[in-house]
């Protein structure tokens, strides 16, 4: 009887012998750069060398599976700018170039396919009434008769909710007022999504799919860089270029000039002026999450 | 011809300073000529978008002689004279166009303007438009939000003769939440 326990202990022992073998293949088949990756700290708390390091393993990791040769920033927000966007609801024809300029510039899955920007059409009888609202539209021309246009995206809360129910702290606001995801240290728990009230922050399902021409190989760590299956990704009023001075591309793009962009501390600016002198709303006041992206009528 | 339009429309893209200073910047929109490269916001205006070949006005109409009597166009400008539709119950081509002058628009004051000033002329009947386009709130800017602008003249969007914007085919939906597979 006892022998034949112990016979079995040790057959067992040998059973298990490959499964442990195989466990570690698998870790030895991680590379170090993955581990790393695995074992990175909150990147608010990374030195600059640690960052620099991170930075140029994604480089060289995208290069690699991209064949583009690729610059990922780390660039941190200046003190004194607070970034503020307007959007002309008596302009927008609701004519989509905003999403599709935004899809390209941030790297986005064409399929799975993820809008980051989603145009609205309402009935101007009905004012803003989410309910009735589609974003199915397609008529030969736009604007429909008897329709207004309501493009929405991240609406850069000052008081985000889906930045306190992450329970890894992987999405945060920045000094510049962009909220930002770490996809490093996302789990795609998804509560940030359930917690958004504008359906602002979108899914990875599946592995994003982007074709190798038409990839951006300017990039933001916290912003367009590739994302890998499985996390969740928003509009960051496109930090890699606002950060470098320049308009978001979806103000770049707009035909009718509808999009405003400029800093809320400059009590100078486009957006002072437009908050100052014009009809301005933001969407879902009153749940009271302050948001930094304001409609405004310019006529 | 060509190189002759070509050199004018280069000779449009003009630099102009403009302070922090909001006052400043109302002010110094109407300098247009002024350069001024060193200041922290920079304005670049576009040039006007002539037809190929229409400017300078004074090419064919120097032989001519001024007829300032409302009619139907024939021959030539007779497209203009079918699709106007800027108040044209009350106006007409020498309300805006010189008689005299005939490569100059003139307000209705009778002052003669450039082509490149023609938002001052728009701006005397559209005056709400003009101010919220000079603090950059109506229209289209393009470049550095703290930086080196591109500002678009009133006709770079709207046809002077035909100023409504016209509508545009929108690109496709998204695709149903359905539809998504993955």
């Amino acid at each position: 009887m006892q022998n034949n326990e112990k016979n079995n202990s040790r057959r067992n022992f040998l059973k298990k012998l490959p499964v442990l073998a195989l466990g570690t293949a698998a870790l030895a088949s991680c590379n170090s750069q993955e581990i790393e990756e695995f074992l990175q700290q909150n990147f608010k708390t990374l030195s600059k060398e640690e960052k620099d390091e991170i930075v140029k393993n994604l480089e060289k990791k995208y290069y690699e599976k991209y064949g583009k040769k690729f610059k990922v920033s780390d660039k941190p927000a200046t003190e004194g700018i607070l970034f503020g966007y307007g959007l002309d609801l008596s302009r927008c024809i609701g004519c989509r170039r905003c999403v599709y300029a935004c899809v390209k510039e941030n790297n986005q899955s064409r399929d799975p396919q993820i809008h980051w920007i989603q145009v609205l059409q309402m009935e101007k009888e009905k004012g803003i009434d989410f309910a009735h609202s589609t974003v199915h539209y397609n008529p030969e021309t736009v604007p429909e008769p008897g329709h207004f246009y309501l493009p929405v995206a991240c609406q850069q809360c000052r008081n985000p909710q889906c930045i306190t129910v992450c329970p890894t702290k992987a999405t945060w606001q920045e000094e510049d007022g962009i909220v930002v995801v770490d996809y490093n240290w996302c789990i795609g728990c998804r509560y940030c999504m359930a917690a958004c009230p504008y359906g602002a922050r979108h899914f990875n399902w599946g592995e994003p799919n982007i074709p190798l021409e038409e990839i951006n190989p300017e990039t933001h760590y916290l912003g367009n860089r590739p994302r890998p299956k499985g996390v969740v990704e928003k509009c960051t009023f496109c930090v890699q270029r606002v950060r470098e001075g320049k308009y978001p591309s979806c103000v770049e793009i707009c035909p009718v000039g509808a999009r405003k962009f400029d800093n809320l501390l400059d009590p100078e600016s486009e957006i002072r002026y437009i908050l100052e002198n014009k009809r301005v709303l933001v969407l879902k006041e009153e749940l009271n999450t302050q948001p930094k992206f304001y409609y405004f009528f310019g006529v | 011809m060509k190189l002759l339009f070509l050199s004018f429309s280069l000779s449009l893209i003009i630099f102009i300073g403009c302070e922090s200073n909001s006052k400043e910047k109302l002010l110094k929109i109407d300098l247009i000529t002024q350069i001024d490269s060193s200041s922290k916001n920079e304005m670049a205006i576009t040039p006007p978008p002539f037809s190929d070949g229409i400017f300078p006005c004074s090419e064919c109409h120097k032989d001519l002689k001024p007829n300032s009597t409302r009619r139907k166009l024939v021959d030539m400008h007779d497209d203009i004279d079918a699709m106007f539709n800027h108040d044209s119950e009350n106006r007409w081509c020498l309300d805006c166009h010189d008689t005299q002058y005939r490569d100059s628009l003139h307000l209705a004051s009778g002052k003669r303007l450039d082509f490149k000033e023609s938002y001052k002329l728009c701006g005397q009947c559209h005056g709400d438009k003009y101010r919220d386009w000079k603090v950059g709130v109506h229209g289209k800017r393009t470049g550095e939000w703290n930086g080196k602008k591109l500002y678009l003249l009133c006709v770079n969007c709207h046809n002077p003769h035909s100023p409504r914007f016209k509508p545009l085919k929108p690109l496709p939906p998204p695709v149903r939440e359905e539809d998504i597979k993955f």
